[in-house]
């Protein structure tokens, strides 16, 4: 990533030459689930899912239990369960529930921007 | 304390002792152990700050391990903010005694998509517990998370489960919360709380703020239900239970000179009692503050640790006026026995006061404290508020067997007694001071108005400031009245006069008579020469007579031999007889 910020740098108004599409438009994906409980799997599952239909190939997807890893979540800020955290591209954000509100996430990946341009 | 608190802990509730000066009295020994307190208050009156103290004294005196999670300051905002308080956070931090973690909730950057739980929030809170097996919990200011999150739905139900799961752990917690309008907190966190709540205030009367602390509820436990005065200083927070005070302290039937001489043998020559209230009151310019510096002096001659409040003067003010009638104060505070407390009467509340009071005592531990004066307190007419602020000072001093000394100005137009009758009746020992006006000129007076448990004398004495301290004199009591000053001297030189005229006299007659015996000795001598001179005239003549009688006979005898007679023997003519 640190990379990528430098050729920006280094050639400026180049970028989407030097960058091919998909790479620039990788997305990094955090999910935070606790364990197996309903609202956990509901939200892999959902997440998959959507992420397939609008990201297939362009996204990078990690899921922690924080069960298994208590110690991640402070450095997260991670509070609600489950919790979504989208690294890149920016703006930050976090999308907590079970991601059954569709719309919402789309949202909150900035995926209707992505869509447009 | 301890003793009786930790046996009623055992028979009621347990309780986690907070370590905060003063708190853990008013509640009977601390916060209950293993479950949560929620302190509420309004913006600024030091919730965050009772949290920290509870958590770095529960890791510092009590080996309970603390953990802080908060919502609104980060680590380094609040390691910074409490430095200045004397905690050392980073170190304690470093040692595994205490584990702090902020909770940031950005309201921009969270999308809600459907249900969820706050299980995060549990697990980072439980992470942190187990890793250094706290067993107290603060968590400050968790109504924001009422702003980052919409849905507050499940936050309260999340809220609920938490304060449950915080029991079930049997951590003890502090949960603080900003004050609502009509409830404790904003969002009602009361609700979900409700084992003890302790409610900060920060009040501002007349231009002076006085921070109080209530206890507003505390299941299963009695607790004092006053709002208390407390104090956020560089030693952190200290509450002061200063009403809770019975009227049972011992008192001491040692005596303490009030370093005047004459003012010793109006009090039986012995002074005052050792942990009485003296009152010095009088009019401006009377020597009250003298009285107040001898005592003051005395009492570091000897030894004794003195506290000295000033209120209207600066001590080095003080010291170089008391330097002009030979009093030396700056040695001794040069040497740790006199403190000097110089502040404005107006800087802060009536309650303020009293704390700042209690915690310099407490920290300096004296045998003497002097006021100087009380009543500069009274700035509107708020007597009654000063009588019980000055009556829970004379208790807390009385109950640590401390002599107290307060000056008070009255004012000139009213009965001297009557100024003072407000506090009257705390003082044990009244010394008043008034001037005496007379023959155009201005003298002191003083007396002992009343002393508690002692013969004290009645007398006026005249009050003189000199260049070696205050001397007492007798007021001169004439036909026409006490004479001061003066009036006095002059009317003494008289009496002197008069004296040396007798003296005078007595000297002369014991003269004349002893030259009257001399002459009458003298006169005794002549005449026993004169009898002397006589007497050997007669025996002389005597003599002479006997030897003519003598010669006759013996011619008679010598007569009758010659006519060879014989001659009847005559008895002799006694002639010693007739003579």
């Amino acid at each position: 990533m640190k990379k990528t910020k430098l050729k920006i740098k280094e050639t400026p108004g180049k970028v989407e030459q030097l960058m091919p599409e998909q790479h620039q438009r990788k997305y990094i994906l955090r999910l935070y689930i606790t364990g197996t409980t309903n609202r956990s799997i509901m939200a892999i599952t959902n997440l998959k899912k959507i992420c397939e239909e609008y990201l297939e190939g362009q996204y990078d997807l990690e899921v922690i239990d924080l069960y298994k890893n208590p110690n991640l979540a402070e450095g997260d800020q991670i509070i609600a369960s489950p919790t979504l955290i989208k690294k890149l591209p920016l703006p930050f954000r976090r999308i907590i529930g079970d991601m059954s509100n569709t719309e919402n996430v789309l949202l909150g990946l900035d995926i209707r921007e992505v869509k447009k341009s | 304390m301890n003793k009786t608190a930790s046996k009623l802990a055992i028979e009621s509730l347990q309780k986690s002792p907070s370590g905060i000066k003063g708190f853990d009295e008013i509640t009977g020994g601390g916060l209950p152990t293993g479950r949560p307190t929620l302190i509420c208050g309004g913006a600024g009156c030091g919730k965050t700050l009772f949290g920290l103290e509870f958590l770095v004294r529960g890791a510092t005196q009590f080996n309970e391990p603390g953990i802080l999670l908060s919502f609104e300051e980060t680590i380094e905002e609040l390691t910074k903010n409490v430095a200045s308080l004397g905690f050392d956070l980073e170190d304690l931090v470093k040692n595994k005694k205490i584990a702090l973690d902020y909770v940031r909730v950005e309201r921009s950057e969270i999308e809600e998509t459907g249900e969820y739980d706050l299980e995060g929030l549990f697990i980072r809170l439980a992470y942190a517990i187990d890793s250094i097996g706290a067993k107290r919990v603060v968590l400050d200011t968790i109504e924001s998370l009422f702003a980052g999150l919409p849905n507050q739905l499940i936050l309260r139900a999340e809220l609920r489960r938490l304060f449950r799961w915080l029991k079930e752990k049997g951590v003890t917690a502090i949960i603080t919360g900003e004050r609502g309008d009509k409830t404790f907190t904003r969002q009602g966190l009361e609700e979900y709380v409700s084992d003890c709540v302790i409610m900060l205030d920060h009040r501002v009367t007349e231009q002076t703020s006085t921070r109080r602390l209530r206890v507003v509820k505390y299941r299963g436990s009695t607790h004092g239900t006053n709002e208390y005065p407390f104090l956020i200083d560089e030693n952190g927070f200290s509450v002061l239970p200063v009403t809770s005070l019975g009227l049972n302290h011992t008192v001491s039937n040692k005596r303490v000179s009030s370093g005047i001489t004459l003012l010793d043998k109006m009090l039986e020559g012995k002074g005052y009692y050792r942990g009485s209230t003296v009152l010095v009151s009088g009019t401006a310019g009377v020597g009250k503050t003298s009285i107040a510096a001898h005592f003051a002096e005395a009492a570091c001659k000897r030894g004794e640790r003195v506290l000295y409040f000033c209120f209207e003067e600066s001590p080095d003010q003080l010291m170089r006026n008391m330097l002009s009638i030979g009093i030396k104060l700056e040695p001794w505070v040069q040497k740790g026995l006199l403190q000097f407390h110089a502040t404005r009467p107006t800087l802060y509340g009536l309650e303020m006061h009293l704390a700042v009071t209690h915690k310099i005592v407490n920290a300096f531990k004296p045998d003497i404290v002097i006021l100087d004066p009380v009543n500069t307190f009274v700035v509107s007419d708020k007597e009654y508020e000063v009588k019980t602020m000055l009556m829970r000072i004379v208790d807390f001093l009385k109950s640590k067997n401390i002599t107290a000394l307060f000056t008070s100005l009255t004012s000139g137009d009213t009965s001297l007694e009557n100024s003072d009758v407000g506090i009257s009746s705390l003082i044990d020992t009244w010394l008043l001071l008034r001037d005496i006006e007379l023959s155009s000129e201005r003298n002191r007076g003083m007396y002992v108005l009343k002393s508690r448990g002692m013969a004290n004398s009645n007398q006026i004495r005249e009050f003189i400031l000199t260049d070696h301290g205050v001397e007492l004199r007798e007021v001169y009591i004439g036909a026409s009245g006490g004479l001061t000053g003066s009036a006095r001297v002059a009317q003494e030189a008289l009496e002197d006069a008069e004296l040396l005229k007798r003296k005078h006299e007595i000297e002369h007659k014991k003269r004349e008579i002893e030259r009257k015996r001399k002459a009458l000795e003298s006169k005794i001598a002549t005449l026993h020469a004169d009898f002397d001179s006589e007497e050997s005239e007669a025996v002389k003549l005597i003599k002479a007579e006997q030897d003519i009688i003598k010669k006759l006979e013996q011619d008679k005898m010598e007569m009758a031999i010659s006519r060879k007679a014989v001659m009847e023997k005559r008895a002799p003519v006694n002639l010693k007889k007739s003579l």
